[in-house]
């Protein structure tokens, strides 16, 4: 019986008892209201709905809460609980080891495909089948009582005088100033996760060794010197950025001051799609495309320069995947954040200073070089900055066509690594954070947050400074 | 009649001057048009190389034929259970590739001829139709028609794109004659193109193969001599090559450097000829899942796990950013907190996503102890992600209603509350609608968060809730991409054109939002 309440659908159960409660709840209210008003002779403060949403409110509140107590932590209390009873040679498991078996538990109860499986497995799910059903059955049942006690509490207060609408507009505010606090719980929830494997990683590995290392070998030894990594991702990032500042810019110049408005209106959104492809695509066509293109074209000057007997070695390391691969599509991915932003800054600089150069003589180019781009100085380099910290985050491109190997190298047409590709290849099919391979990613990302952290705040505080400026 | 004097703006160097100041004006805006020039070339490259590599996927060679399924083979010890039927694929297979070899009466039958014959279909292929045996036990013992995908080196070596071929023509001058050992031998043929194309491609460990056909016979040379070419017969006999002119093929790749032998390409050609292998539209990639086999493999589960996932991130982040975006434009107080907020919301949006996928993996997949590779942690791991774009946009819509409307509402005696949800919520909507739909697109085409809550399993069941285990579209391109074999690239590639399809269809929404319900005040 109560291995059967283990199989219930808790997700859509816990959805329709939601429902039922908002809907019992705001009948509840408004009933009663109205009969208020049928007896007659009440002047009411607030309308009958309202006196609805307040009894649905408090129905809701406290049955919520519960069901998302339950969503968070059913899993692990169960797991909890079936792990304090598991006989005794499942203490020799490692915590991992442990953690897998208990998900395969889980696993086999859900399809129910556990009856032909060894018999300490099969006592072991249907083990874990009753205690999560007694868990549910709980859930439901405390679930409904308080959804029934909310209600009854609610109903007493609903009458003549009773200010509900004051108190329904006083709950819903506090719940948009709950959506809009989700900022703050994402920044906290990152900086805490990060701060705390961070924290583990480092009393493992000193932090010295981590910054300022020179050799990476996460997968295999246990080197951590993420130097090669910062190298390569700097590296990336730079070609990325000779690509797309020039481009950007100058496509943001042209758009704005020498486009037609036709022009503009069809070539900024085309020019913006750039900016909307996925990144998985870039990455394909890196490797597919321009990946060959590069390593044709290294394979190429290097022949050139023996046939011309510079060198008898080949110069150039012409890898498959390239650090120049990657840094050419990741330029062309990043142009729109750099002409987006320079377009907008550009047009903000007011038209008196134009008109003012053109009326000493000034040439168009002349105006813009020795003008507009000097006024529009800070939010262009505030362009640039953010599109170098979206090149520095950038993991897909790079996972795709830049390598795994870490190392220094200033050749573009070789193979280097990023911090991205790393967090990547170390956390790709790992289901345990306790070794400091896994918790090396972990430190990366922290230095990855902190470095696009510092580049958006430094950009964000120039424009809004440029903005106050013009205004 | 005196000459006005000549101004130094006249002179010979203030007019090189004005010249040279002027072609610097012009170079200037050619940079201009350069840059952009260049950046809508990268655009229809990237997208036009795309679309040329997904043209490979559009259609696919399967063997189509008549075979019975004879009780024997299918229940072997006469449990005809579902389960027995599914779990047979062996005899399945072997009806078919029976069926096949039965065509090729001369192959003989030693254990390395079977071996390379049975290369040309791979056994899971039929898996379909054990299914299909299974749900209808009563085709036992019928006649029915199979269609199997031929093995991804027969499609890839039939749509001639690996190993590369040249196909040439015997003019009808020709003499055919039979040879030594069941062989033919050509008489004055008309060869000069495919002497002078081996003579050019030389002979890098070993020599290219080369083919004649007709009607379901294949020949594949062996002397070349100048009045006489013999061959030596792989599939089919001398007597069906009745009809000169004789369609030929070079295979440039010579046999020991290729996955397909010249007995496998022969036995394909001379089955296409027959109509047996043909092509067709390659439904499959939308209607079955993934599979280690590219010719078996497609995208539905992805697809399905995609809009899973979705579910959750519009769930989650569209009512969640709107409600924020309402309190942070029209309730909050001028203070340190809303302050604090803001820039929280602008630094997050330019948060690299890999992050958010690490938050992911401790806070839900280690603290909250959710599934991994599921939708459900998916999805809230991308409303996060998307959610300060939603708002940012949700914000920007309501401060587009003029505060006249708020103004009338306030002062015929609504509410604040009443003002924001009555008359403004329903003029931003549609503004809120196409941010919400681009943060969607933008959370649709995101890989890494996924990668690292465990999405980039081998998912062969198509999800049918958000906690089983499933994929994404962009993670199943960024798995196909990394598969070695040629044949994904192309597959690969028409995923990406479906994954684009989608974001176009998004961003047509948009267009058409924007369209109907814009409106200046």
């Amino acid at each position: 019986m109560v291995q059967q309440l283990g199989q219930l659908p808790m997700g859509w159960l816990l959805t329709a008892l939601l429902v039922f409660v908002v809907t019992t709840g705001f009948s509840v209210g408004r009933i009663r209201a109205e009969r208020y008003l049928v007896s007659g002779g009440h002047k009411f403060h607030s309308r009958g709905n309202y006196h609805g949403y307040y009894v649905a409110m408090w129905g809701l509140l406290p049955t919520l809460l519960i069901a998302a107590v339950y969503v968070l932590f059913s899993q692990t209390a169960v797991f909890g609980l079936l792990n304090s009873e598991l006989p005794e040679g499942f203490h020799t498991l490692s915590k991992a080891e442990l953690q897998s078996y208990l998900e395969a538990v889980a696993g086999a109860a859900k399809t129910g495909g556990y009856a032909g499986a060894d018999r300490i497995f099969a006592t072991v799910t249907s083990r874990f089948l009753e205690l999560s059903g007694s868990l549910k059955a709980a859930t439901l049942a405390a679930m409904s009582l308080s959804a029934i006690g909310g209600i009854a509490y609610a109903r007493r207060k609903v009458a003549p005088d009773f200010r509900a609408r004051l108190k329904v507009e006083r709950g819903a505010e506090a719940f948009l100033f709950l959506c809009a606090a989700i900022a703050i719980a994402t920044t906290v929830g990152i900086v805490a996760s990060l701060l705390y494997e961070s924290l583990r990683f480092f009393a493992q590995v000193p932090v010295t060794d981590f910054l300022f290392g020179t050799r990476w070998n996460a997968q295999t030894s246990a080197e951590f010197g993420a130097l090669p990594l910062f190298f390569g991702t700097f590296m990336i990032a730079l070609i990325a950025m000779f690509v797309a500042a020039p481009i950007g810019l100058f496509a943001a110049i042209y758009l704005s001051e020498y486009a037609s408005v036709r022009t503009r209106r069809y070539m900024k959104p085309l020019l913006e799609m750039l900016a909307g492809i996925p990144t998985v695509v870039y990455g394909f066509f890196a490797l597919l495309v321009i990946a060959p293109g590069v390593r044709a074209a290294a394979l190429g000057i290097n022949s050139l320069l023996i046939n011309i007997g510079v060198t008898s070695e080949p110069f150039l390391a012409a890898q498959p995947t390239s650090a120049l691969a990657a840094g050419l599509v990741m330029g062309v991915m990043v142009i729109p954040f750099v002409s987006s932003l320079s377009d907008d800054v550009i047009n903000a600089v007011p038209q008196t200073l134009r008109d003012a150069a053109f009326a000493m003589g000034a040439t168009k180019s002349e105006t813009i070089k020795q003008i507009i781009l000097p006024a529009a100085l800070p939010g262009i380099v505030a362009s640039m900055l953010l599109a170098v910290s979206r090149a520095i985050g950038e993991t897909m491109i790079v996972v795709m066509a830049a390598g795994q190997r870490a190392r220094i190298s200033f050749d573009p047409s070789t193979d280097l690594t990023t911090i991205t590709v790393q967090i990547v290849a170390l956390l790709t099919g790992e289901t345990q954070f306790d070794s400091p391979k896994t918790l090396s990613a972990f430190a990366l990302g922290l230095v990855l947050f902190l470095v696009t952290l510092g580049f958006n705040l430094i950009a964000l505080r120039v424009v809004q400074r440029y903005r106050e400026k013009y205004e | 009649m005196n000459n006005p004097p000549e101004t130094s703006l006249q002179s010979e160097k203030a007019l090189k001057r004005l010249r040279r100041r002027r072609a610097a004006d012009t170079r200037f805006r050619m940079y201009g048009l350069a840059a952009l020039g260049f950046a809508l070339f990268s655009l229809v490259f990237l997208i036009s190389a795309i679309a040329w590599k997904a043209s490979g996927a559009v259609t696919y060679h399967v063997v189509k034929t008549d075979i019975v399924l004879t009780p024997e083979r299918i229940a072997p010890d006469g449990n005809a259970s579902p389960e027995e039927i599914t779990r047979n694929i062996e005899g399945f297979y072997t009806l078919v590739r029976d069926d096949l070899f039965a065509r090729f009466p001369n192959a003989g039958d030693s254990l390395p001829v079977r071996q390379d014959f049975s290369a040309l279909v791979d056994r899971l292929a039929v898996l379909p139709l054990a299914r299909r045996v299974a749900r209808h036990p009563s085709l036992i013992g019928q006649s029915v028609t199979v269609q199997v995908p031929v093995s991804d080196d027969v499609d890839l070596f039939l749509k001639r794109s690996s190993p590369r071929s040249i196909p040439f023509r015997i003019g009808a001058g020709a003499q055919i004659s039979p040879g030594q050992g069941g062989g033919m031998v050509l008489t004055q043929p008309d060869l000069d193109s495919v002497r002078a194309t081996l003579t050019a491609l030389g002979e890098h460990d070993g020599v290219p193969s080369v083919f004649v056909t007709s009607q379901g016979a294949v020949a594949r040379l062996s002397d070349l001599g100048d009045e006489a070419a013999s061959f030596e017969l792989l599939a089919g006999d001398v007597a069906d090559f009745g009809g000169t002119p004789l369609k030929g093929l070079i295979v440039t790749v010579p046999e020991s450097r290729r996955t397909i032998s010249d007995l496998q390409i022969a036995w394909a050609l001379a089955l296409r000829s027959e109509g047996v292998i043909r092509r067709v539209p390659h439904t499959s990639l939308l209607t079955r899942t993934d599979s280690t086999y590219p010719e078996l493999a497609g995208s539905l589960a992805a697809i399905v796990g995609s809009l899973l996932t979705m579910l959750v991130t519009g769930m989650v982040a569209i009512p969640m950013g709107i409600f924020a975006a309402i309190f942070l434009e029209e309730f909050a107080p001028k203070n340190r907190l809303t302050q604090l907020i803001e820039v929280n919301i602008n630094n997050l949006a330019a948060v690299p996503s890999i992050v958010f996928g690490l938050l992911g993996a401790t806070l839900l997949l280690g603290t909250f102890g959710l599934p991994r590779s599921a939708p459900l942690v998916g999805g809230l791991v991308l409303a996060l992600l998307i959610l300060p774009v939603v708002i940012i946009a949700a914000r920007a819509a309501l401060r587009a209603v003029p505060p006249s409307i708020r103004s009338g509402a306030l002062a015929v005696g609504a509410s604040r509350m009443q003002a924001v949800f009555h008359h403004v919520l329903p003029l931003a909507f549609p503004g809120m609608l196409t941010g919400a739909i681009l943060g969607m697109a933008r959370a649709l085409g995101e890989t890494a968060p996924l990668l690292l809550i465990g999405m980039v399993a081998f998912v062969a069941e198509v999800p049918s809730s958000t906690t089983d285990e499933a994929t994404a579209l962009p993670v199943l391109i960024y798995s196909w991409a990394s598969n070695a074999e040629r044949a994904w690239e192309p597959m690969t590639a028409a995923v990406i054109v479906i994954l684009l399809a989608l974001l176009v269809i998004m961003n047509v929404i948009v267009v058409m939002l924007r369209r109907k319900f814009e409106r200046r005040w």
